[in-house]
């Protein structure tokens, strides 16, 4: 028994309990839409949903390949939700994730289908890319205390426009589509290289996208925990009177954690589209992927292990989506439900305060007791000085 | 029998350990001004929030006109007619004189507002007592002492006939003092009764009818101001000396370690400096203190010289060193070190462990990384070794989150890492705030080992039991200056409450 209470006050399970609970309380509120817009086939299609690409259980090639084109389209959110929580750490909110991944797009695939470069070379400009974006943010914030979330969104736009201008022309895109054409045409050397792409039914999409977001994540954890760097930026975010007590350069700290937020976001785009899964089409809305990437961050417990599978949860909703019986439900359902549920996962912190309490009193208080009496008066002290 | 517009009597108001309010009676005559004298801590701002109802007291009642009331939120205190000046002003920046003065009981006509004729009693208000203000100025645009105006006119517009002033002088230039002091004796002539807040003993002698004074939490007694001298306040409000000595040998000053030479700060609030012109150094093996009721500059000019904050003009130097312009991190790893004023804003990063918070200047040494990578094993030995040395308590050891540490021993925390460190200067600003007596006399001793081991120390304290006891040379700061210098085996509480309060002034100027 001693040793389940002491569970329930360790916050790490308390945040891995807040999300699992926004997932599942996401899940009902999906069923009730679909109850709402038809009732007959309702549950029919949540296991449609939640059953996914396990549908091919039967076939193993078929359940490896969906199986694998999951995880390549779970890359970008994942790494969105990195950028967004190691910025997170610092104390800043980067909602300029979004442009810093749309300038990635633009970067790579301008690099791979108008330069022909090697697609080493274009995911490196894809970082590079995101980083100078979350950059020139930094700087706003750090000299000019423009908060970071004006200017974020702000440079947001511009991208897209940057976006829409660089790759709209002929060189990468088919204009008649709008949209940019098949790097593999174009130039295979700036497809990513493939990874186990028998284990994944062939699945070409599978590059080593996949193996370099569990290495990226791996290496956020080692910096921000280990690092004597992610101690400071830490110290910085949590209390910046004290970080500037200890003499931390408080300004630095913010444009690097910026810029390595911009970076990641511009890897995250670089390894998604020269993978060739997807093509860049004219758009008139900045992409979804750098804010799916906040409530990914969150739902994760703002761990970067955690957004692993907090991204693949919620691109495994996303596409399951397209399992939903369309004679039955409108397609746009299933978006409505996945914005529903990834709103929902937005309320981690939400849930994860309300239900500490609670929780906490599963198990009894660890004993900070023998000053207790010091501290109550201390507090009423401080009161008094106010 | 008397008429008291407002009583509060026998008030006890209880914290868990601690009692703010013991046995506190105050009865305000209609048409007096009453001064509320009393140190930090001494129970004034309970007693306030007990009238406004933001605590309910565990014993005592009020009274309004005689009749027993139940206040138990600021409302009932608002519908009593008790109206106050905060010390910090509440009022909207970007809003209007008389949008500021109207809010909160804004005149309307179905909902539409109706300025006019609150824009019509303002003015009248303004000329009959002499508060000239614009009413369509922003509040942002006009200066202190207009805003203090301001908040008066709220007063009067809501037609308040108890009228609380908490420290109103503190942000107010000599000559807007001297104003404000006319507006009061006016309002009290009017029939207005005023409690006025202070711990300044010069306003009092010229403002006040009568005088009730608090010290710790007690009643110490209601005195007429004129039947009274400063002296009599002073040692009223100070108390006797309760003779509770630091064991420690006479000092033997060596080098100068630190000099301080024409400091001027520049103050967030107002127009003066909050820090004026202050001059003195400190050598190894000796404690220098400077003492001052809080709110005359300290916090600020410590800011200046650990560089957590900018300073205007002047010249710090540490060991010889020319110091002022350099950074903070350079000041920590060259001989300073800072047990700060605010423990929960500068000292800790609260949602750290107790190890991490040991290292905060020193996390980039060798000692506790290596190739940008932190020793943990290194980290967790140290902090246990400090938490040995200074009976640093915790729930769970090295790993507990300081936040959910108790204050004292957070503060233990904080001084043994500072004193820990590699350092020739130490600046304690109220070292022992929020300690047991027997942590108290820990931290002292250390500060005197400090010392004989050839440091140099500059105390900052608000504690006159604590400057008279442990320092070897006593530097009074009274409204940013350096008004005093005295030596603790000769001067008296009184004399130094005397300074403190500005009612005496060194007149040799130090160089």
């Amino acid at each position: 028994m001693k040793e389940k209470k002491s569970l329930f006050q360790n916050p790490g399970f308390q945040t891995l309990l807040a999300s699992i609970l926004c997932a599942v309380f996401g899940i009902i509120l999906g069923f009730i839409i679909l109850l709402l817009m038809n009732p007959e086939h309702a549950t029919e299609g949540m296991f449609a949903i939640l059953k996914n690409f396990f549908k091919y259980a039967n076939n193993k090639t078929n359940l490896m390949y969906y199986f694998g084109s999951t995880l390549v389209k779970s890359v970008p959110v994942i790494l969105c939700a990195e950028a967004i929580l190691f910025a997170y750490k610092t104390g800043l909110f980067n909602i300029g994730c979004a442009g810093q991944y749309t300038v990635g797009i633009i970067a790579s695939l301008y690099t791979a289908l108008a330069l022909h470069w090697n697609w080493f070379f274009c995911l490196l400009s894809a970082i590079v890319a995101g980083a100078v974006w979350g950059a020139i943010c930094g700087f706003f914030k750090a000299y000019c205390n423009v908060n970071e979330v004006i200017a974020g969104i702000m440079l947001n736009w511009i991208s897209l426009y940057i976006c829409n201008i660089v790759l709209g022309n002929k060189i990468c895109m088919n204009t008649t589509k709008s949209e940019t054409y098949d790097i593999a045409g174009k130039n295979p050397s700036g497809i990513l290289p493939a990874f186990l792409a028998d284990f994944f039914g062939q699945n070409k999409y599978v590059t080593i996208a996949v193996p370099l977001t569990v290495i990226v994540a791996i290496c956020i954890l080692f910096v921000l925990n280990k690092t004597t760097f992610g101690y400071e930026l830490k110290a910085t975010g949590h209390s910046k009177d004290a970080a500037k007590y200890a003499g931390m350069n408080a300004k630095r700290n913010i444009i690097l954690s910026l810029v390595i937020s911009g970076a990641i976001a511009g890897l995250a785009a670089g390894l998604y589209y020269l993978t060739g899964i997807e093509h860049y089409k004219i758009a008139s809305s900045v992409p979804g992927m750098g804010f799916s990437g906040i409530a990914v961050a969150f739902l994760g417990g703002l761990n970067p292990i955690g957004s692993i599978f907090a991204g693949f949860f919620v691109e495994y909703i996303t596409l399951g989506g397209q399992y939903l019986n369309t004679n039955y439900y409108n397609p746009q359902v299933a978006d409505l439900m996945i914005a529903i549920i990834i709103y929902l996962c937005g309320f981690v912190l939400f849930f994860k305060t309300i239900m500490t309490k609670p929780v906490s009193k599963l198990g009894t208080a660890p004993s900070p007791t023998p000053d207790k009496k010091t501290d109550a008066a201390d507090n009423t002290a401080d009161k008094k000085e106010v | 029998m008397e008429d008291y517009v407002i009583e509060m009597l026998h008030i006890t108001k209880e914290f868990p350990g601690i009692i703010a309010n013991d046995d506190i009676t105050l009865q305000l005559k209609r048409g007096e001004i009453h001064a509320l004298l009393g140190e930090n801590g001494a129970g004034k701002s309970t007693l306030m929030s007990v009238l406004f109802g933001h605590y309910t007291p565990e014993k005592g009642v009020i009274k309004k006109d005689g009749k027993e009331v139940k206040i138990s939120n600021p409302n009932d205190a608002t519908a009593l007619g008790i109206g106050m000046v905060h010390q910090h002003f509440m009022l909207v920046d970007i809003f209007s004189v008389l949008d500021n003065i109207i809010l909160g009981s804004e005149p309307n006509k179905f909902g539409f507002l109706t300025k006019a004729a609150a824009r019509k009693k303002v003015l009248d208000l303004s000329n009959k007592y002499n508060l000239k203000v614009d009413p369509d100025a922003l509040i942002e645009d006009i200066t202190v002492g207009m805003q203090q105006r301001v908040e008066i006119l709220k007063m009067l517009y809501r037609e308040n006939e108890i009228l609380i002033f908490d420290e109103p002088t503190a942000v107010l230039t000599p000559q807007e003092i001297d104003e404000l002091m006319k507006i009061m004796k006016e309002l009290a002539a009017e029939g207005k009764s005023i409690l006025f807040i202070t711990h300044k003993l010069n306003e009092i002698m010229a403002v006040a009818d009568r005088c009730s004074i608090l010290r710790k939490g007690k009643y110490i007694g209601t005195v007429d101001v004129k039947n009274t001298t400063k002296e009599e306040l002073s040692s009223m409000m100070v108390g006797r000396n309760v003779k509770f000595a630091v064991d420690k040998a006479p000092a033997q000053p060596k080098e100068e370690i630190l000099k301080v030479e024409n400091v001027c700060v520049k103050s967030k609030l107002h127009n003066n400096d909050s820090v004026h012109n202050v001059s003195f150094n400190v050598r190894a093996g000796e404690i220098v203190c400077i003492a001052g009721i809080d709110g005359n500059g300290q916090t600020e000019f410590v800011g200046a010289l650990t560089g957590l904050d900018d300073i205007e003009s002047g010249k710090i130097s540490l060991c010889g060193e020319d110091i002022t312009k350099k950074s903070i991190r350079y000041k920590s790893t060259h001989g300073m070190s800072h047990i700060p004023e605010d423990r929960h804003k500068h000292g800790l990063v609260l949602d750290y462990t107790l190890e991490e918070n040991m290292i905060l200047q020193r996390y980039f040494e060798p000692q506790f990384s290596k190739n940008g990578i932190l020793k943990k094993g290194e980290m967790r030995k140290y902090s246990d070794k400090l938490a040995a040395a200074f009976d640093v308590r915790s729930g769970q050891g090295a790993t507990t989150i300081v936040r959910a540490m108790s204050g004292g021993n957070q503060q233990k925390a904080i001084a043994a890492r500072e004193m820990d460190r590699d350092h020739k200067l130490l600046i304690a600003v109220q070292p022992t705030r929020g300690l047991d007596v027997g942590a108290i006399e820990n931290i002292h001793e250390a500060i005197v080992k400090e010392r004989d081991a050839g440091n140099a120390i500059l105390l900052v304290s608000l504690e006159l039991d604590e400057v008279m006891n442990l320092s070897d040379r006593i530097l009074v700061m009274y409204e940013g200056e350096i008004v005093g210098e005295v030596d603790p085996k000769t001067t008296t509480l009184q004399e130094l409450g005397l300074y403190m309060s500005g009612a005496k002034r060194d007149t040799r100027k130090e160089a």
